[in-house]
């Protein structure tokens, strides 16, 4: 089973029908029991930073993240899903991050059209087997990870800056795109996600 | 990179897809849920959904739509028409609409912009709005163009944007169904003014017209709608013609093109 973690905020629901229809055993979770025995686990996020790290805290599924990243056991998180791996946001300042990735979310530059609202093209970087090749993915986000370190950073997209559009660590991934949004590409991410927890 | 987006627009009327002059002398176009998979299969950049049904029951088929359409396109998919309050966006969200757009609900309650981005985020709210051209400026206008606010257009989309709406989609409700093409000068001024992604729509009627609308309008989002259900063009024939005209689009994976 793979655990769509819904800490209640937002549409949380795309990335959960995503899975299903790529036939993945997907179930959304609302509490950290809920989640035993999962193989794989989703993490979205969509909104304010501040929010989304609240409602997870609040909702003792940031616990079950950590513990998933400790045991090596695939997590995949999704646009503030992947902002929130790491330590702090301009967005909100002051709001802690799960610290599982280091480096912090910066502010997109001003001079494009902010928020990013648009297809873009992710150029892998060849440390994941979820990202084969470069592929357009559809983006919407007005801040953009800034991993300290380079191998965590696992495709780049250009906006203004280039930026980190996928990171990850290890089981550990997370894309600043919605894979669940993004047509035949982001089925096929989703699926080999889903086989990269079968494993 | 840069991607234009193409958004072939859904105007939806007890469940059916229909398209008219300015909102008026509608036609039936087909099936909803059938058109939003062709256009999600040939290569669309979005979609958007907009309910002008006036009735309870025209509201909950909607919800159906929606809720059969996200089930199985995987494209953004925005979805307006009757959005008057946190509850109403979030049955919408709830059945699959990833952006909400409202209208006339956010002119007679500006709050209802910011209280949507509270709750939602601003990348779920997409404030649309409808203009009509004036001597020297442009005017908002509601309930399909019925209406006049006095309001300045440049003024509300500011006003809009500093409350937190995402996104705007403006309509001309001067070339809406008349094929005259978009009114680019409107997108040029607003693109302009905010810094938004800027969603041109109403009067689109070839694809040399729809490709004007970022070459000269500078909007980002190019939506249509009776060019492509009456089948006169296929999203690939606009997206060879954009392509070849100079607007920047996304790559489609290599079997779905036509």
């Amino acid at each position: 089973m793979i655990a769509v973690l819904d800490y209640g905020i937002g549409n949380l629901a795309s990335a959960h029908k995503a899975l299903l229809a790529v036939g993945a055993p997907a179930r959304l979770v609302a509490r950290p029991e809920q989640a035993e025995g999962a193989s794989g686990y989703v993490l979205p996020g969509v909104g304010a930073f501040a929010a989304c790290a609240a409602a997870l805290e609040a909702s003792g599924l940031s616990e079950v993240c950590r513990t998933a990243v400790a045991e090596q056991r695939p997590l995949l998180g999704i646009c503030v899903g992947m902002q929130l791996l790491f330590e702090g946001s301009e967005e909100s300042p002051g709001a802690r991050g799960l610290g599982l990735l280091a480096g912090s979310v910066r502010r997109l530059p001003a001079g494009r059209r902010r928020p990013q609202m648009q297809w873009n093209l992710a150029v892998p970087t060849g440390r994941s087997a979820l990202l084969p090749s470069p592929e357009w993915f559809y983006f919407v986000h007005g801040y953009y990870a800034a991993p300290e370190r380079e191998e965590d950073v696992l495709a780049y997209s250009e906006y203004g800056v280039s930026f980190a559009s996928a990171v990850g660590r290890g089981a550990l991934s997370a894309t600043q795109f919605h894979p669940e949004k993004s047509g035949r590409a982001g089925l096929e991410l989703l699926a080999r996600f889903a086989r990269s927890c079968e494993a | 990179m840069e991607a234009v987006r193409i958004i072939p627009c859904l105007d939806l009327d007890r469940g059916r897809v229909v398209k008219g002059v300015r909102y008026k002398e509608l036609r039936d176009a087909g099936d909803p849920v059938a058109l939003a998979r062709r256009y999600g299969e040939e290569g669309a950049d979005e979609l958007v959904i907009l309910d002008i049904t006036a009735s309870a029951e025209g509201r909950a088929t909607t919800l159906d739509v929606v809720a059969r359409a996200a089930a199985e396109v995987f494209i953004p998919l925005t979805v307006g028409g009757g959005v008057s309050s946190v509850e109403s966006a979030r049955r919408l969200l709830r059945a699959g609409a990833d952006k909400v757009a409202v209208n006339s609900a956010a002119v007679a309650r500006p709050a209802l912009i910011s209280e949507l981005a509270a709750e939602f985020g601003s990348q779920c709210v997409v404030l649309a709005v409808d203009a009509r051209r004036r001597k020297e400026d442009y005017e908002v206008v509601t309930h399909g163009g019925r209406r006049r606010t006095g309001l300045d257009l440049m003024a509300w989309v500011s006003e809009g944007a500093s409350r937190g709406a995402g996104e705007l989609l403006v309509t001309s409700m001067d070339r809406d169904g008349t094929e005259a093409g978009y009114d680019l000068e409107l997108y040029a001024s607003i693109a302009q003014l905010v810094e938004l992604p800027l969603v041109a729509s109403g009067g689109v009627g070839n694809l040399d017209q729809l490709a004007a609308g970022y070459l000269e309008g500078r909007a980002d989002g190019l939506l249509a709608a009776s060019i492509f259900h009456f089948g006169r063009y296929s999203l690939a024939e606009a997206r060879r013609h954009l392509a070849a005209a100079g607007v920047p689009l996304r790559a489609l994976p290599a079997a779905s093109q036509a």
